[in-house]
């Protein structure tokens, strides 16, 4: 079971908290009536299935109700970092940098 | 009955506390202090059970969680049934009542015994894969007997009388047994100040010091046990948990203990006491000292009973004051191993040989050997053992250096007690547990802890290192760089190390298959893993049928696949299929550990978890004035609604007939409560709600309410409710009472991650509210009895508005708005008025025959009109359009809201989607089952194309006739048409397809 970090209570806390929401910085296109199929697809249902790091929406669902995001690595399940909505991750995911 | 294994002096046991227990229908008596198995022994009890396979007489081998034969079915009563207990791990207690598990129709004559003789050829590994799988119809024949002849325990039949619960641990540093490198480890941490956990597994703390003869410190090593325990127990920030393992060791250092509280006093917990826990520890740093497993060496008919580890001899003897047998072989690749032949001569019982494989060892122990004069046979091994329900006698030959094959003359030699002495298997199964691969050290022929994933360190034996200097020195160390790492201070240099004498040893034999003088195949069978009864010979076949990977070798065999999960056998079954592979052990690799360690009792699992406290349950204000006039309920999420109001003598029909005529015909109530509310204020509240409904929000005025559909990224509806607006800036939305929660989050979700510039704030407020429907045509009448603050005319008060005035004098919000097609009045009050407001609207209803009706009578009254009720005639692949509620889209509106995109998508578009219809059967009085499927020709040939699926029927008393909704692929365009609905019996019923507006399409009884 996760110890997760609340980064908007700024306290670890059980897993049982929380919900998973998938693959974080999905966002919605901005004019979605414009989106081909194909590009509409890509958005709702392509989603990446690293081994490796990974950065992922949860909400503290039986806590403060705020969406944040998490950097995990899925084969460990260490949590590198959790930051709010709206900041970058510090640790990336490329392999590059 | 005599014990006549037991010593007269000696032993860890209580000599003044007798204590009778029964085995097998006999009786027997132990002392205090003693295991069952300890006890059995002492009686001299060989046999405790028949193998799983080729139901061979099987004997006690070891004394702990390694223990493979001694597995027992526990229990006085048939509520206190246990299954699964090993007798090594389980204390006595006066009055215990034990059964061996495996033996049809019994363990002293068994009748597979003979099959197994024979059968034994026939039962190579994959031989139920090859044998019972066809025909496929004979499976349930095979079955009964395959499962009656393994017999691994039963269930009890009655529920369970005792309580279990769990308790949440947080820990600095938890450490993992208590034997020498534990207790060092933990007595350091615990004086740095940091809180502290150890965990052993056995009723005492010590591990393998309460057997010893060695000294710490100066003193006898159990005396140094018992000191450092009373200075760990005298330690605020110390929990001290014996009986307890450590069974998982879970992510983010999560560990989950299992502490057994009473299973050694009695057969029932004592009044009032818990019987088992489970600890939910997260612990900052863990020191794995869980010690090591000693390998038994594989040779012929080595499952005879009166073959065990050495080290369990030991064990026996110098704890249990037991010793199993008269005459003793024993078998060894390691210095370790000799200890058993001393104890066992201090007891004063003779030794018929010592067999060294190794071929000129000369230790310590070997020295000792020649000042003892006992017979030492080097360079030679136990190839094979004889007798017939327990050992009579051994044959001995040379074997090479490397152990691969005999070299000399087999002869024999006679004895009772085979003691086996094959190296240590360090306990990585916890490591293991945390995704970890275990590393093979060829120095001491052993898999070890791999490198950490989580903040873990290892000490003593499970990272190697036997001796015991080198545990105490590694305890103390690790236990201090816990503390470190978790933030307490501990002088390294000043590290206070228990001092052992160090003993010189001579190097250890990897030895994990004894040569026979025939092929493995051919030579007596040499068993590998001893609960599943897997040979040496078997996974030999495996590997040479091709299966290569230890995975598969172990699922095609079922190496490792008991309740024990090969703690003895599966590092030689590895070493075994290694070598008839041509590979090194390392690059064979090993299979996984997984949790639990032990197995855990369900009770244990379940905790305080059960019954009442299963699930909490919601109730409304209302809810007791329910239960008072007999009120079913149905389950909506943790919501107990009410689900109807049978009078007395009336079926669940007659029931709902009544209540749906009295709403039509006079007034009926329902108590709405549970229905999610989540209010919603701020400046764009308004712009928000156009963007998640599909429907138009922009001019929806203060007092009004609207019906709204919310659909999901995909154009599918996934939830639907009234929102009104209070104020400009304020509206309440519901939702559907199981959707409330997942509605609030995905609100949640878009002003958070996509809109956050929008100004708006959402609240539950679901409980706050106790909403009562009263639907039919004297609704009006009844509520202008109580309020006299709102104008209820037709013209002053319309349809979709709502009011705020008092009712019954209470404030009130009043929402005209109808899930029945009846003139109706949604009344919602602050909760705690709920009940009262209730009552007086009773008071005054009886001259209008005020029916209350449930959640069946809301379906059937709705169904009539053609509602729909998201998720029963939605399934998450439905548009609004699907629905023919293409009127609740706006696609006008300048946001493209959510649901507009998907809804545009090609497949969503095309001709011939399941669309939703009424149906009515041909034979009005046959009310098609929900979930039948539409087919145009019910004679067309398997398998049929199906058209749709019914999601809602009933039986409409107002229509006297069943009516039903369901989806028709293109059924919109086939109004009048007919489909058929084939049943499981083989009847077909016929049904016409319509508008699933039954009653009053043009809402004028609304509209009064």
């Amino acid at each position: 079971m996760f110890h997760i970090y609340c980064p908007y209570c700024e306290e670890h806390r059980e897993e049982e908290e929380f919900h998973a929401k998938g693959q974080a910085h999905i966002a919605r296109p901005p004019a979605p009536d414009d989106c081909s199929d194909r590009e509409w697809g890509e958005f709702l249902y392509f989603r990446d299935n690293p081994r490796g790091l990974h950065h992922e929406l949860w909400v503290h669902a039986a806590g403060c109700r705020k969406f944040f995001n998490i950097t995990r690595d899925t084969q460990t399940y260490e949590i590198r970092e959790t930051y709010k909505i709206g900041d970058q991750p510090a640790v990336s995911t490329n392999p590059d940098q | 009955m005599t014990q006549k294994n037991r010593l007269q002096s000696g032993g860890r046991i209580d000599r003044t506390r007798p204590l009778p227990f029964e085995y097998n229908g006999k009786r027997y008596t132990g002392f205090a202090g003693d295991t069952l198995a300890s006890a059995l022994l002492a009686n001299g009890v060989d046999l405790v059970g028949r193998s799983f396979k080729y139901s061979r007489p099987r004997g006690i081998v070891a004394a702990g969680a390694d223990e493979p034969n001694a597995i027992m079915q526990l229990g006085a009563s048939e509520a206190t049934q246990v299954p699964n207990v090993r007798a090594t791990q389980q204390e006595l207690y006066e009055g215990l009542v034990a059964h061996s598990t495996n033996g049809w129709p019994s363990t002293e004559f068994d009748l597979m015994g003979y099959l197994g003789k024979v059968g034994g050829r026939m039962m190579p590994p994959g031989f139920y894969y090859k044998t019972f799988m066809y025909p496929q119809a004979m499976w349930d024949t095979y079955e009964k007997y395959i499962r009656k002849a393994a017999g691994l325990g039963r269930s009890p039949l009655e529920n369970d009388p005792d309580r279990y619960d769990h308790v949440n641990q947080h820990a600095d540093v938890m450490v993992v047994g208590g034997g020498p490198s534990g207790l060092s480890a933990a007595l350091v941490a615990a004086r740095s100040g940091a809180r502290v956990i150890l965990a052993d597994e056995q009723a005492e703390f010590g591990g393998m010091l309460l057997h010893s003869d060695e000294q710490i410190d100066g003193v006898a090593a159990v005396e140094w046990v018992a000191d450092r325990v009373r200075a760990l127990g005298e330690m605020d920030n110390v929990l001290l948990l014996p009986r307890s393992t450590v069974n998982g060791y879970h992510d983010h250092n999560f560990l989950t203990i299992h502490q057994r509280l009473s299973d050694h006093l009695s057969d029932r917990a004592p009044q009032g006491q818990v019987r088992q826990r489970i600890h939910r520890v997260r612990a900052r740093w863990v020191v794995l000292a869980s010690g090591a497993i000693e390998r038994p060496l594989v040779y012929g008919n080595n499952d005879l009973p009166g073959c065990m580890l050495a080290s369990a001899v030991s064990t026996y003897i110098k704890r249990y004051a037991v010793v199993p047998g008269q005459r003793l072989v024993l078998m060894t690749t390691n210095d370790y191993g000799y200890r058993a032949a001393f104890d066992w001569q201090d007891a004063g019982h003779a030794i018929a040989a010592i067999v060294d494989t190794r071929t000129n060892p000369d230790g310590e122990a070997v020295s000792m050997v020649r000042d003892r004069g006992l017979n030492l046979i080097t360079g030679a091994a136990v190839i094979e053992v004889t007798g017939g329900n327990r050992v009579s006698g051994v044959v001995i030959a040379d074997i090479d250096e490397g152990g691969g094959r005999v070299t000399g003359k087999p002869y024999s030699l006679a004895c009772d007690t085979v003691a086996s002495a094959g190296g240590w298997s360090p306990t990585v199964h916890l490591s293991c547990h945390t995704g970890s691969r275990p590393e093979w050290r060829d120095d001491i022929a052993a898999f070890v802890p791999g490198k950490g994933v989580q903040q873990q360190l290892v000490a003593g034996a499970v990272n190697g290192s036997y001796a015991l200097a080198a545990c105490l020195e590694e305890g103390a160390r690790q236990g201090a760089q816990a503390a470190i790492n978790a933030g307490f201070e501990v002088d390294l240099e000043q590290l206070p190390i228990p001092s052992a004498r160090n003993v010189e040893e001579w190097p250890a034999m990897p030895l994990f298959h004894v040569p026979h003088t025939k092929p493995t195949s051919r030579a007596p069978k040499q068993f590998v893993d001893y609960q599943t009864d897997v040979t040496a010979a078997a996974v030999e076949l495996a590997t040479r049928e091709g299966f290569e990977s230890i995975e598969h070798v172990k699922r095609y065999t079922a190496m490792g696949f008991g309740t024990d999960q090969g703690k003895l056998g599966n590092i030689n079954g590895m070493a075994i299929a290694a070598k008839s592979m041509n590979k090194s052990i390392p690059e064979t690799g090993t299979t996984i550990f997984r949790p639990n360690y032990t197995p855990v009792t369900f009770g244990a699992i379940a905790g305080r978890h059960c019954n009442e406290l299963f699930d909490p349950k919601r109730l409304t204000a209302m809810h007791g004035w329910h239960q008072q006039h007999g009120a079913k309920f149905e389950d909506v999420g943790q919501w107990k609604r009410a689900w109807y109001f049978p009078q007395p003598g009336e079926s669940m029909r007659q029931a709902l007939d009544r209540e749906c005529r009295a709403t039509r015909e006079s007034v009926g109530i329902m108590d709405a409560s549970t229905l999610g509310k989540i209010d919603i204020q701020g400046r764009d509240a308004r712009e928000f709600l156009g963007r998640v409904y599909s429907n138009a929000w922009a001019k929806l005025g203060v007092g009004k309410c609207r019906y709204g559909l919310m659909c999901g990224e995909d154009g599918m509806v996934f939830d639907d409710g009234v929102t009104s607006c209070l104020a400009e800036d304020h509206f309440l939305m519901t939702t559907t009472t199981g959707g409330a929660a997942h509605v609030l989050e995905w609100l949640e979700l878009y002003h958070q991650t996509e809109w956050p510039e929008l100004e708006v704030y959402f609240n539950t407020v679901t409980d706050h509210w106790a909403t009562m429907s009263i639907a039919g045509p004297r609704s009006r009448e009844l509520l202008a009895e109580l309020t006299d603050d709102i104008d209820l005319g037709r013209d002053a008060f319309n349809f979709m508005e709502w009011r705020s005035g008092t009712v019954a004098g209470v404030p009130a919000r009043i929402f005209r708005i109808s899930f029945t097609g009846e003139l109706s009045f949604e009344i919602n009050v602050q909760a705690n008025y709920g009940l009262y407001v209730w009552e007086k609207l009773f008071e005054h209803g009886k001259k209008y025959n005020l029916t209350p009706y449930g959640t069946e009578t809301m379906h059937i009254l709705r169904a009539e009109k053609g509602f729909i009720i998201a998720g029963q005639d939605t399934d998450g692949s439905v548009t609004p359009l699907d629905l023919g509620m293409g009127w609740c889209v706006a696609n006008q509106k300048p946001f493209s809201y959510i649901g507009k995109r998907g809804m545009a998508r090609e497949d969503c578009v095309k001709p011939q989607r399941k669309q939703l219809v009424g149906l009515k059967s041909r034979d009005p009085q046959v009310v098609i089952p929900e979930g039948s499927q539409a087919v145009d020709d019910p004679n067309q040939p398997l398998p049929m194309r199906m058209l749709g699926h019914v999601t809602s029927s009933y039986y409409s008393a107002n229509l006297e006739r069943s009516i039903a909704m369901g989806f028709v692929r293109g059924g919109h365009d086939r109004m009048g048409d007919t489909v058929y609905y084939p049943q499981a019996d083989g009847t077909v019923i016929e049904a016409e397809i319509c508008s699933p507006i039954f009653l009053d399409p043009k809402g004028e009884r609304q509209n009064v």
